[in-house]
């Protein structure tokens, strides 16, 4: 299975540690479900889960972009403004006097969804445009991005408007409560909205893409030698549009999963340097999608423990607590990632001759 | 040939000077008017009326003496956390974490304001060690918070915009932690910089010897203090910096390009630390400024963002301290005028934010500028602050 996914000898040590991490956390909650309960291991797992989600879709948009040369940081402002067009659209959909087969739920939270992703892709392209047609500075154009979107969902921001719900579950926990350890898996399984499940899915499918198809054959060499990929008859600009607006489109679903699947709301910077963390879980994965997942996970796992922490009985300020992600994050990347080896190409513009 | 190029050449040194100035500032000025236009129709789509809110904005920023003076003490820091960025620019890093060693500072120069007393008797004397020892407290905070994530990158090869977010929140935890107010109905004592009101989290006021001395004080709550002549001073200093010294060469050779510096001999890994620590430090003094010359006291609000403004403000500055200067003048303005703005015509301040990306893309996209007003392009457009992730 591994080797179906991965390519390389890197990319598999890639997958094998972050196997080795998932069994670790694994291990680890089987132990503390002994001591403190399986109710507060399944919580931690789940909230987990809910921190790592627009992570690892910020972390994913980053692979896309920087895979085919382009470095992104406006992953931030990208996820802000799909959370709030994906919230608008809500918001107008749920006012009554819209038809009623616009404002059912699949339809409604579909055309929701859509939007948000689709505002995220066109500032995908937006970042193309200015990095390729204008030869922006790529840090200033992600820059540019990120107070954009702030500076505009602030600027229209509706203080109190409401909507007629956000994504429900998608399937219930089909085990009883006195059914033991399958209930309890069951609690981690089941009940997800589907932009959850559907991270999981594009981090195989895009490890597949990345690794095994065409496509990711171009365009990891358009991020590692676009004058060759070129010589061979690649269009490199065109690679780069459709992949930015990709990019786009991943952290909008990091985005609309905010508004629309977690929280129910928008608030005025509700991402708060998520898509800053992602870019971090991205190099912390080396550019792997199963990485960058296991980068995410960690992440959610160290955020998840904040709010947990008080049932471990452990005494010790809130605020140190809340350093644990960021520490850890440092402390990971410095002893144990090291030097992180970038696509060799990222963030130089390329010029067709 | 040689006749050519003598009827070519202009025939008034001074005048050309004004000239290569005026068609060196166009695209910038080109690009703040096309700004503030599109920021007028986003304004008239919300349904306010643009004319009053611009009016406003100067209004607030210039309307008069403390409306100037507002605009300069918004300037203060604006200048030291945007030389901070363009100062790692110049090495080649990119330093997003101004904002928490800006918050640091801030913190550390509070508690020698506050807790360390200075009296040699004479009040001006205990003034100047009171206010130094504190402004280096401010630098020293910023420094440790740029020096940990230098020391990571040029030892581990932990890079250093993910380090500097990470200690952005880690300072941000930590100073919450320093000035916890408490809760006597739980029992939970206040942190250690807390001044026991109970309920805010904020530092005790520090002493009079340790504030930063006023230099105009015109009617109306705003005072223009000291910093701004410290601010123009770094600017200048850093700029020789740069420019002028072995230091600022080998810095900017690393910048350009590490594998390059290392052959020719360079230590590229103390390069990198003290791009780092000099970067904090300066961060660490903006943060000084909003303490010892306007707040008083620490307050977390104090300081909101500081930090990221000035990653705009350095690349619109194009990473020169005199561009920093004049662009941290600009943010100045708008962050003065904007609450005036919001008072008068109801605009949501956001739309500074917009306008100073606009103004940000405009700059940095000159082509765009260029062909909007049929300017012609003059040797190499374009600027190129960064590399991507570059490995050294």
């Amino acid at each position: 299975m591994l080797s179906i996914l991965t390519g390389t000898a890197a990319n598999r040590r890639t997958a094998i540690a972050s196997g080795v991490g998932l069994a670790v956390i694994l291990v680890v909650a089987f132990l503390a479900a002994g001591a403190v309960g399986p109710a507060i291991v399944v919580a931690v797992i789940n909230a987990s889960i809910r921190n790592m989600v627009p992570i690892a879709f910020g972390a994913l948009s980053g692979i896309f972009s920087e895979r085919s040369g382009i470095v992104n940081i406006g992953i931030e402002g990208m996820m802000l403004m799909a959370a709030y067009v994906g919230f608008m659209i809500n918001v107008a959909l749920s006012v009554p006097g819209v038809s009623p087969i616009l404002q059912t739920e699949p339809v409604r939270l579909g055309l929701s969804i859509l939007g948000g992703v689709l505002a995220g892709g066109i500032l995908g392209l937006f970042h193309a445009l200015l990095s390729i047609r204008y030869r922006v500075d790529q840090i200033i154009s992600g820059t540019v991005i990120n107070m954009l979107a702030l500076g505009l969902t602030g600027y229209f921001y509706l203080p109190g408007a409401t909507t007629l719900g956000r994504l429900p579950p998608v399937v219930v926990n089909p085990f009883s409560a006195d059914s033991g350890i399958l209930f309890w898996l069951g609690e981690i399984l089941f009940k997800k909205g589907i932009i959850t499940y559907l991270m999981f899915a594009l981090v195989i499918a895009s490890t597949i893409g990345l690794f095994r198809t065409v496509w990711g054959l171009r365009t990891r060499a358009v991020g590692e030698h676009p004058r060759a990929a070129d010589t061979l008859g690649i269009n490199v600009h065109r690679l780069q549009y459709r992949n930015l607006f990709f990019s786009g489109c991943l952290a909008g679903l990091g985005g609309v999963f905010l508004t629309l699947e977690a929280v129910g709301t928008f608030e005025r910077g509700m991402t708060n340097g998520r898509g800053f963390i992602a870019l971090a879980v991205m190099i912390f994965g080396k550019w792997h999608p199963l990485g960058a997942a296991a980068g995410a996970l960690l992440f959610g796992f160290a955020t998840a423990l904040q709010g947990q922490l008080q049932f471990f009985n452990i005494n010790v300020p809130h605020q140190f607590v809340g350093m644990l992600p960021y520490l850890l994050t440092v402390i990971v990347l410095a002893g144990f990632v090291g030097r992180a080896r970038p696509p060799a190409h990222v963030g130089k513009p390329y010029e067709i001759e | 040939m040689s006749e050519l190029s003598v009827a070519a050449a202009p025939p008034v040194k001074s005048f050309s000077f004004i000239v290569r100035l005026l068609r060196h500032a166009a695209v910038p000025i080109l690009s703040v008017l096309t700004a503030v236009l599109i920021g007028a129709v986003i304004i008239a789509l919300a349904g306010y009326d643009p004319v009053m809110a611009y009016v406003g904005l100067l209004d607030g920023a210039f309307g008069n003496t403390a409306g100037l003076t507002r605009t300069l003490v918004k300037m203060t820091p604006l200048v030291f956390s945007g030389l901070s960025v363009a100062f790692a620019f110049k090495g080649g890093l990119f330093n997003i974490g101004a904002q928490g060693q800006l918050v640091m500072g801030s913190v550390l120069s509070a508690w020698v304001g506050f807790a360390v007393a200075v009296d040699l008797g004479d009040p001006v004397l205990s003034t100047i060690v009171h206010v130094s020892l504190a402004l280096l407290a401010g630098a020293l905070g910023g420094l440790l918070w740029g020096a940990i994530p230098g020391i990571l990158k040029a030892y581990t090869g932990a890079h250093e915009v993910i380090t500097t977010i990470m200690f952005n929140y880690i300072a941000t935890n930590f100073i919450s932690w320093l000035l916890y107010a408490g809760s006597p109905a739980e029992g939970i004592p206040p942190g250690p910089f807390n001044d026991g009101n109970g309920v805010i989290a904020r530092t005790p006021t520090i002493m009079p010897t340790a504030q930063l001395p006023v230099i105009y004080d015109p009617p109306g709550p705003q005072f223009l203090h000291l910093g701004l002549f410290l601010a123009l001073i770094t600017a200048i200093l850093v700029g020789v910096l740069v420019s002028k010294l072995k230091f600022g060469f080998e810095l900017r050779m690393v910048g350009l390009n590490p594998t390059a510096a290392r052959y020719s001999g360079i230590s590229v890994k103390r390069i990198t630390i003290m791009t780092m620590v000099i970067a904090g430090a300066l961060a660490g003094l903006a943060g000084a400024m909003q303490t010892l010359g306007v707040n008083y006291r620490y307050e977390p609000n104090q300081s909101l963002g500081l930090g990221f403004t000035a990653i705009t403000v350095a690349l619109l500055g194009g990473g020169d301290p005199l561009g920093v200067v004049l662009s941290a003048f600009l943010f100045g303005v708008m962050d003065a005028g904007s609450t005036r703005m919001q008072f008068n015509s109801g605009v949501p301040s956001e739309i500074i934010v917009v306008i100073q990306a606009l103004i940000l893309m405009f700059v940095a996209a000159e082509q765009m500028i260029r062909s909007l007003y049929r300017i012609k392009a003059e040797g190499d457009t374009g600027q190129r602050l960064s590399t991507g992730w570059g490995q050294r």
